[in-house]
C-alpha cells in the first residue's frame, strides 16, 4: 500500500519545451492518498496515460519526482515499485495455466511454492477464479483474461498501486457493469490503492472515490463525484461530466450581477473585480435551471425536447445562445417560447476556464 | 544491450562480406586476382563489365532473364489472383484439398521435373523459348501467390463485396476497381516473390533451353577450362543488382509479407 | 464467419487448374511411365513391373546403395542446417532493432543474399572460399589450418553448410521478426512489471508467439534444403567423389547425365513421396496449430 506523491512532476516528448503545447503533461504536484480508488478521467490525448506510465514506470518525467510513501522511485525501474498494471488489451501468458498466470510475478520475485499456492489460491478466491485454476488461459474469454491481468497484480501482497489503462475497453458491455462492480469490491476488500484511466465518465464515476479529471497535459481537477458535479473547477469539467453538460455562457460580472446576453442575473455572492483581461463565462448545469411557460425570468426560444426517459432535455436558445434545460416531466413546455430561471446558488462564475473562488 | 548489438553487426557483416569479395573481384584484372591477395582493387578496371556488356553471348542472358522472370511475374500472379478469392471466399467441391495438392507443388523437388519437363516443352514446341522457362516457374509460383494472395484477401472484410454487387458493381468491374486497389501491398508482396523466385532458379533454367539464362550461361563458364575469374565476378554483380533493386522498393512491405507467415 | 459454399467459385480457379496440372500432372505421368518400363533404346518399351523400385530400395544394389547414401547425406546436411539456421534466426531476429532507420537497413542487407540467384550464391562461396583467391579460405589456412573445399570432404561440408547459413538464415530471421513484430508493447510491460527475467519473457511470451513461423520457416528450409541442387552443384559438384552428393544432383545425374530413364523415375517417384508426406505432417500440424488458436 502506498501513498503516492507527485512532486512538481511533468513530461515533455521532446527537450527544452517552451509553448505550452510541447507539454505531454504539464508541470503539477499533487497527493494521492493510500487506499485510495482513484479514476483518472479525460478524453483521448489529455495525457492520462502519459501520467500513469510515469507512475508505473515505463516512461521516465522529463521533470520532477513521483514519491512512494515518500521514498523517491522516479530513478527505480519498472519491476523495482511494487506497482502492477492491468492494460487495455488483456495480457496472459497464453501457454500456461490461469493458475500458474497468477503465480509467475511470485514465482519470478523467487518466492517458495508453498507461499504461492496460498497467495493464488486466495486471489482465485476474491476474483472468482477458483474452478478455472487449472485451464489453459490462451481459449478464455476477455473479461476473464482481465480478471487474470489483475490478479497478477493483486497476488503480490506489497504491491504498492494496481494501474488500470482503459480495462474494459474489450470487454463485452454486459460484462462490463458485473466486472466494473467485482473490481470496486476487490478495491474495497484489498485496500489497495487503484488508479484507473478511462474517457468514460460513468466508469469513472461509478468506481472511483476521487476523480482526476484532466484536460490538455493539466490535471484540472480532483474531486468526488459529487464535488465534480456541483462545482466544476473547469468549463472543461462543467460539460465533460454530466449529461447533458453544463451551460456555459459569456457573462460580464459586476458585484452581485452578472450580465448574459444583456439580460441582468442575480448571483449568489457579490465578487470581487475581475481581471478585465480574462475570458468571463458564466456556467450552470442544465439540472439547476427552471424552466416554464409563464412569464417570468429569461425569455427563450424552445428548439426541441428530448425525451430520455426518466426526465426530459429542452433545447433552447437564449438570443442564439444554446442551452440545455432538464424539465420535469409535468412542465409545461409546449410552446415556442418559454422563460428560464437560474438558481443563483447554483451558478458559478469562471475566468479563461478556470473556477472564480475569491 | 551490447551482446545484441554484437550479434547483429557481426551476423550483418557475415552477409556483407561475401557479397563485397564479389564486388572487389569484379573489378580487378585476372592478373592481380591469381597474384596476390588484396583487399580492394588496385588496378581498378571496368575491362569485365566491358566483356558483358559488348559481348551478346552475355548481356543476351540478361535480356532472356528478364523476359522469363516478367512473363512468369505477371501470369502467375494474373492467374493466382481469381483463384486466391474463391479460396477466400467460397467453399467448393474439393477446396481443401485443391488447396495442399497446390501447395505440394511448391514444395516439389525441381530435379524431379527436370526430364519429364524436357520432354514435355520439347513435345510442344516450346523447347529453348523464354515462355517455356516462364511457364515452368508456375509450377512453384503459382501456388506461392495464391497462399499469399488468399492470406491478403481474407483480411478484407467480406461486407466490401457484398456492398459493391448491392451498389450494382458486376464482378470483374467489383475485381478491378475496387478489390484490387485493397489489396494492392498483398499483390506487391505476391509478384516479389515470384520474381524472386523465378530469378533465383537455375535447374529448371537450364534443362529447358541451350543456355538461354544469364545463370547458366554463367555455369557454364565456370566449367570451362582456364577460369575467368573477374569476368565471372562481374556477371555475379550484375545479377546481384536487379535483386538489389527490388528490395529496396519493397522494404516497407517486406516485414508485411513476411507478417502473413506466407512465404 | 462461415464460408459460403458455391461450386462456380471453380471457375475462378480453373486456371490456375489448369496450368498447374499441365506442369505437374502430365510430367508425373511421364515419370510413372517411365518408372514401370525398360528401354534398349531406339524408343522401344517394354513393362518392367516394379523392378526399377524393388532395385532403388535394395541397399545392396549399385542403384540402392547410391540412392540410401545420397538420402543419408541429404537428412544429414538438412538437420545441420536446421539445427544451426533456426537457433541464429531467432537470436538475430532478437537482435533487431523495433524502429528506426536501422530496421530498413537490416531489412535489405539481411533480404539481399535471398534474392541472389542460386547459381550465384556457389560462384559467391566458389571464390570467397578458395584458399587462393578467396578470403576466407586464405584467412583459414593463414591460420595454419588444412581448408580445400575441393579435396577435403570435412571441408567441402563445412563450406556448403556456411554457405547455406549466409544464404538462408535471413528467412528465418526476417519470418521471426514479423512474428515478434505482432506483439503488442503490452506484453512486455506486463512482463516487467511481472518482474520477469529476459528468459522468462523469451520462453512465456516471445516463443509462444512465434510457434507459426517457426513451423513454416522449418517446413520452407526443411523442403528446401532436402532437395537443393544449384548451390553444391557450382560449388563442389557433389564431391570429392560423392561426398557432397544429395538426392538432387543425383537425380539429375541420373536422368540428364546417363538418360537412365526407368531408374530416375523410380527414383523421381520415390523423392517425391518423401517429400509429399513430410509436406502433409507439416500442414497437419500447422492446420491443428491454427485451429488451437482460434479456439
Amino acid at each position: 500500500m502506498a501513498r503516492i506523491d507527485l512532486a512538481d512532476l511533468g513530461h515533455a516528448y521532446r527537450p527544452n519545451p517552451t509553448k505550452p503545447s510541447d507539454w505531454a503533461l504539464k508541470p503539477m504536484t499533487h497527493v494521492w492518498e493510500d487506499g485510495g480508488a482513484y479514476a483518472l478521467l479525460g478524453p483521448s490525448g489529455c495525457g492520462k496515460t502519459t501520467l500513469l506510465n510515469i507512475i508505473s514506470g515505463l516512461v521516465t518525467p522529463s521533470q520532477g519526482r513521483v514519491l512512494f510513501d515518500g521514498k523517491d522511485v522516479t530513478d527505480l525501474a519498472v519491476e523495482k515499485r511494487n506497482i502492477a498494471q492491468v492494460f487495455q488489451f488483456p495480457v496472459v501468458y497464453d501457454t500456461m495455466s490461469v493458475a500458474d498466470n497468477l503465480a509467475f510475478p511470485l514465482r519470478n520475485r523467487g518466492m517458495d511454492e508453498a507461499a504461492v499456492q496460498t497467495r493464488v489460491a486466495e486471489v482465485a478466491d476474491m476474483l472468482d477464479l477458483t474452478a478455472d485454476l487449472t485451464r489453459k488461459a490462451r481459449g478464455l474469454t476477455a473479461d476473464m483474461k482481465q480478471k487474470i491481468s489483475l490478479g497478477r497484480g493483486l497476488v503480490r501482497a506489497n504491491v504498492g498501486a494496481i494501474l488500470f489503462d482503459e480495462p474494459l475497453t474489450v470487454i463485452d458491455p454486459h460484462m462490463k457493469w458485473q466486472l466494473r462492480a467485482q473490481l470496486k469490491q476487490v478495491q474495497e476488500r484489498s485496500g489497495v490503492t487503484m488508479i484507473y484511466v478511462t474517457h468514460d465518465q460513468t466508469e469513472a464515476l461509478t468506481f472511483a472515490k476521487k476523480v482526476v479529471v484532466m484536460f490538455e497535459g493539466e490535471v484540472v481537477q480532483i474531486g468526488t463525484p459529487q464535488e465534480l458535479f456541483e462545482a466544476p473547477a473547469h468549463t472543461f469539467v462543467g460539460y465533460f461530466i454530466g449529461s447533458p453538460g453544463m451551460n456555459v455562457m459569456p457573462a460580464t460580472v459586476e458585484g452581485g450581477t452578472a450580465t448574459i446576453m444583456g439580460h441582468k442575473i442575480k448571483l449568489s455572492r457579490a465578487y470581487k473585480k475581475l481581471n478585465a483581461k480574462a475570458r468571463i463565462e458564466a456556467g450552470i448545469r442544465p439540472e439547476f435551471i427552471s424552466i416554464a411557460a409563464k412569464k417570468d425570468g429569461i425569455p427563450v426560444q424552445v428548439k426541441r425536447v428530448e425525451d430520455t426517459g426518466r426526465f426530459r432535455i429542452a433545447r433552447v436558445e437564449l438570443d442564439g445562445l444554446p442551452l440545455s434545460v432538464v424539465a420535469p416531466e409535468n412542465a409545461k413546455i409546449d410552446g415556442t417560447t418559454a422563460h428560464l430561471s437560474f438558481d443563483p446558488a447554483r451558478m458559478h462564475i469562471y475566468a479563461d476556464g478556470h473556477l472564480v473562488r475569491d | 544491450m551490447r551482446t545484441k548489438h554484437f550479434i547483429l553487426a557481426f551476423y550483418l557483416l557475415f552477409m556483407l562480406i561475401p557479397i563485397y569479395w564479389l564486388v572487389n573481384m569484379s573489378f580487378k584484372t585476372n592478373a592481380e586476382i591469381t597474384q596476390q591477395l588484396t583487399l580492394w582493387p588496385e588496378n581498378f578496371t571496368l575491362a569485365n563489365y566491358t566483356v558483358i556488356f559488348t559481348d551478346p553471348a552475355w548481356y543476351m542472358g540478361y535480356v532472356h532473364s528478364i523476359q522469363y522472370v516478367a512473363m512468369n511475374t505477371v501470369l502467375s500472379v494474373a492467374f493466382a489472383l481469381p483463384a486466391a478469392y474463391a479460396f477466400s471466399r467460397y467453399r467448393f467441391l474439393g477446396d481443401k484439398h485443391l488447396f495442399f495438392w497446390l501447395l505440394t507443388n511448391r514444395m516439389a523437388p525441381p530435379a524431379v521435373f527436370a526430364l519429364p519437363f524436357f520432354n514435355l516443352y520439347s513435345a510442344v514446341g516450346l523447347f529453348d523459348t523464354p515462355l517455356a522457362i516462364a511457364l515452368a516457374h508456375c509450377i512453384f509460383n503459382i501456388p506461392l501467390a495464391v497462399w499469399i494472395l488468399e492470406g491478403f484477401m481474407s483480411g478484407v472484410p467480406r461486407e466490401i463485396d457484398e456492398t459493391a454487387y448491392i451498389d450494382g458493381y458486376s464482378f470483374p468491374r467489383f475485381f478491378v476497381k475496387i478489390f484490387m486497389p485493397l489489396i494492392a501491398p498483398g499483390i506487391g508482396v505476391a509478384a516479389f516473390f515470384c520474381f524472386m523466385f523465378s530469378w533465383v532458379e537455375l535447374l529448371l533454367g537450364r534443362t529447358l533451353t541451350n543456355n538461354m539464362p544469364i545463370s547458366s550461361i554463367m555455369t557454364r563458364t565456370a566449367s570451362a577450362a582456364g577460369m575467368d575469374w573477374g569476368l565471372l565476378a562481374a556477371a555475379g554483380v550484375l545479377t546481384i543488382i536487379p535483386g538489389a533493386l527490388v528490395i529496396w522498393f519493397v522494404r516497407n512491405y517486406i516485414a508485411k509479407g513476411f507478417a502473413l507467415g506466407r512465404v | 464467419m462461415d464460408k459460403p459454399i458455391n461450386n462456380r467459385a471453380w471457375f475462378l480457379v480453373l486456371p490456375v487448374f489448369i496450368i498447374v496440372a499441365f506442369n505437374a500432372i502430365l510430367p508425373l505421368m511421364t515419370v510413372v511411365n517411365y518408372s514401370v518400363q525398360d528401354t534398349f533404346g531406339n524408343n522401344e518399351f517394354f513393362w518392367n513391373g516394379i523392378g526399377w523400385f524393388t532395385e532403388l530400395l535394395d541397399p545392396s544394389t549399385d542403384l540402392g546403395g547410391r540412392f540410401f547414401d545420397s538420402l543419408g547425406r541429404n537428412f544429414m546436411f538438412s538437420g545441420i542446417i536446421l539445427a544451426i539456421q533456426v537457433p541464429l534466426g531467432i537470436l538475430v531476429s532478437l537482435a533487431m532493432p523495433k524502429k528506426g532507420w536501422g530496421v530498413a537497413a537490416c531489412l535489405v542487407i539481411m533480404a539481399l543474399p535471398l534474392l541472389v540467384p542460386w547459381n550465384v550464391v556457389g560462384t559467391i562461396w566458389q571464390i570467397f572460399a578458395r584458399g587462393d583467391i578467396g578470403l576466407l579460405g586464405y584467412i583459414v589456412n593463414a591460420m595454419g589450418l588444412n581448408y580445400n573445399y575441393t579435396q577435403d570432404v570435412l571441408s567441402a561440408w563445412i563450406t556448403i553448410i556456411v554457405m547455406d547459413v549466409w544464404h538462408w538464415t535471413s528467412l528465418i530471421a526476417l519470418l521471426c521478426y514479423a512474428g515478434l513484430k505482432s506483439i503488442p508493447d503490452a506484453y512486455y510491460q506486463a512482463a516487467r512489471i511481472d518482474g520477469a527475467s529476459r528468459w522468462a519473457v523469451f520462453r512465456t511470451i516471445e516463443l509462444p508467439k512465434l510457434r507459426r513461423v517457426l513451423l513454416i520457416g522449418v517446413l520452407l528450409r526443411f523442403m528446401d534444403s532436402f532437395m537443393i541442387y544449384t548451390e553444391p552443384f557450382v560449388v563442389t559438384g557433389g564431391g570429392p567423389g560423392n561426398s557432397t552428393t544429395g538426392l538432387s544432383i543425383d537425380l539429375v545425374k541420373l536422368a540428364l547425365g546417363q538418360f537412365d530413364l526407368g531408374r530416375a523415375a523410380a527414383m523421381s517417384i520415390v523423392y517425391n513421396l518423401i517429400i509429399l508426406t513430410t509436406c502433409w505432417i507439416f500442414y497437419t500440424v500447422m492446420v491443428n496449430v491454427d485451429a488451437e488458436r482460434k479456439s
